[in-house]
């Protein structure tokens, strides 16, 4: 289960964020995606989970092997925390949802509306929500978002045993996870130095509006 | 796509999830009508086909801008769009989800409304089956329109503007059927063709809507 980019480059909107773009995550393995805000660490992980297509460049990896969390948790305030999680363990056709309970410890939550919740806990059934999913390969934008410490070590004790159980992930995050098997990326050098050649509104030539963004 | 049709339905009928919505709708509008018009039952007789028809595509237009925007605002679109489910299911489970919760609760009322705007007997089969059949064509334009317009915020109206003149064949024909059953006349042929345009909207639409998201979703 290798995700293998080459020579990638990524957009979004109608401006090109990162250009030529070249890694691979072998089973097992955790790439950290690092870089400052806006450095394109979550258009990356877009495009890597085929909401964005590619400008250029390939993202090969077997069909159906990506879960992807993004900033938003993706949950339905009405729904109690099970009835939440069941919805995703039907879309996905994955039977069970106790490994995902237990490894984020919402047993005590089950009937809670996921809109009484805290933020943290909402994260928590968001994350629990990957483990659903049963896929190998986890793109995380900014997992670990109003979690405590004892949570972020939840969250990196789930993604180890993900890693141990022969998956793999590329997660964008600030802070230190500890995990032992992760290498980092900085994405700043792959920040796209010029706008997309064929647009010419992007280019900023006929548009008037363009003169705000930076060439 | 089951448990998609499954927690929809569940949402539309929790607190806040909007079912009854146009229902509510439907009935002060086709109750209003009178008010304006006036009591004279030959004139409501007369009208009661093309006011029942435009109430139902009213209420169907309340509740189109809530198909997609409550996913796309919490995130669940961008999952649904990376899960097993396939666009196009999505926005058929969608459409179909609209149906049930608003279309087909119209069609249930509508006779009792049909008695309070003064449509003459023979005519009631035919309100039946034409909201029947029309009505899923309803949705699922709606659904394109839902789909063309999420992520735009308070899209609202420009849905509204885009999806109401997609629905003048549907409103033709439907309240043709009715009027000429309440003449007593035979309207088999503006039900075939009404039944068509339901046919080729559900064929086609999905594959629309699902392209439009896929745009909206870079």
């Amino acid at each position: 289960m290798n995700l293998t980019v080459t020579d990638l480059s990524c957009a979004r909107g109608s401006t090109q964020v990162l250009a030529d773009v070249s890694f691979t995550v072998a089973a097992g393995e955790a790439l950290i995606l690092r870089g400052p805000n806006g450095a394109g660490k979550t258009t990356l992980l877009r495009t890597l989970a085929g909401l964005t297509p590619p400008l250029a460049g390939r993202v090969d990896c077997p069909p159906d092997a990506i879960a992807y969390a993004g900033h938003a948790d993706g949950l339905k305030a009405q729904l109690t925390v099970q009835e939440n999680l069941e919805f995703w363990a039907g879309v996905f056709a994955s039977g069970t949802i106790t490994r995902a309970v237990d490894a984020f410890d919402l047993e005590g939550l089950l009937d809670r509306r996921a809109g009484d919740m805290s933020a943290g806990q909402k994260r928590r059934l968001s994350l629990a929500r990957l483990l659903v999913t049963g896929r190998p390969i986890w793109c995380l934008d900014e997992p670990t978002v109003s979690l405590d410490t004892e949570n972020v070590q939840r969250f990196a004790a789930a993604v180890e045993r993900h890693l141990d159980g022969g998956g793999s992930a590329v997660i964008a995050t600030h802070i230190d996870l500890g995990l032992p098997a992760a290498r980092s990326l900085d994405v700043s050098p792959f920040i796209a130095k010029r706008l997309r050649a064929d647009d010419p509104f992007a280019q900023g030539l006929d548009d008037p509006f363009a003169e705000g963004v930076e060439p | 796509m089951i448990a998609l049709l499954k927690r929809d339905l569940a949402l539309a009928i929790r607190a806040g999830g909007g079912f009854g919505l146009s229902l509510a709708f439907f009935l002060i509008f086709t109750t209003l009508v009178p008010f304006g018009v006036g009591p004279a039952t030959g004139i409501l007789g007369t009208i009661s086909p093309g006011i029942l028809w435009l109430g139902a595509l009213l209420a169907c237009l309340l509740s189109l801008d809530r198909i997609f925007q409550l996913d796309w605002e919490d995130g669940t679109l961008d999952l649904v769009a990376t899960s097993p489910v396939p666009m196009e299911g999505l926005a058929a489970m969608k459409a179909l989800t609209h149906w049930i919760t608003t279309g087909l609760p119209l069609v249930a009322v509508a006779p009792a409304l049909g008695m309070l705007l003064n449509l003459p007997g023979p005519a009631y089969p035919w309100l039946i089956a034409s909201l029947a059949l029309g009505t899923p064509a309803l949705s699922a334009i709606g659904t394109f329109g839902a789909a063309l317009t999420v992520g735009i915020k308070r899209g609202g109206l420009l849905l509204s503007l885009l999806v109401l003149p997609l629905y003048v064949p549907t409103l033709i024909f439907g309240a043709l059927a009715v009027s000429r059953g309440a003449e007593g006349l035979d309207a088999t042929t503006p039900l075939a063709l009404l039944a068509g345009i339901t046919l080729g909207t559900l064929a086609v639409l999905p594959f629309a809507a699902a392209a439009a998201l896929r745009v909206n979703l870079r």
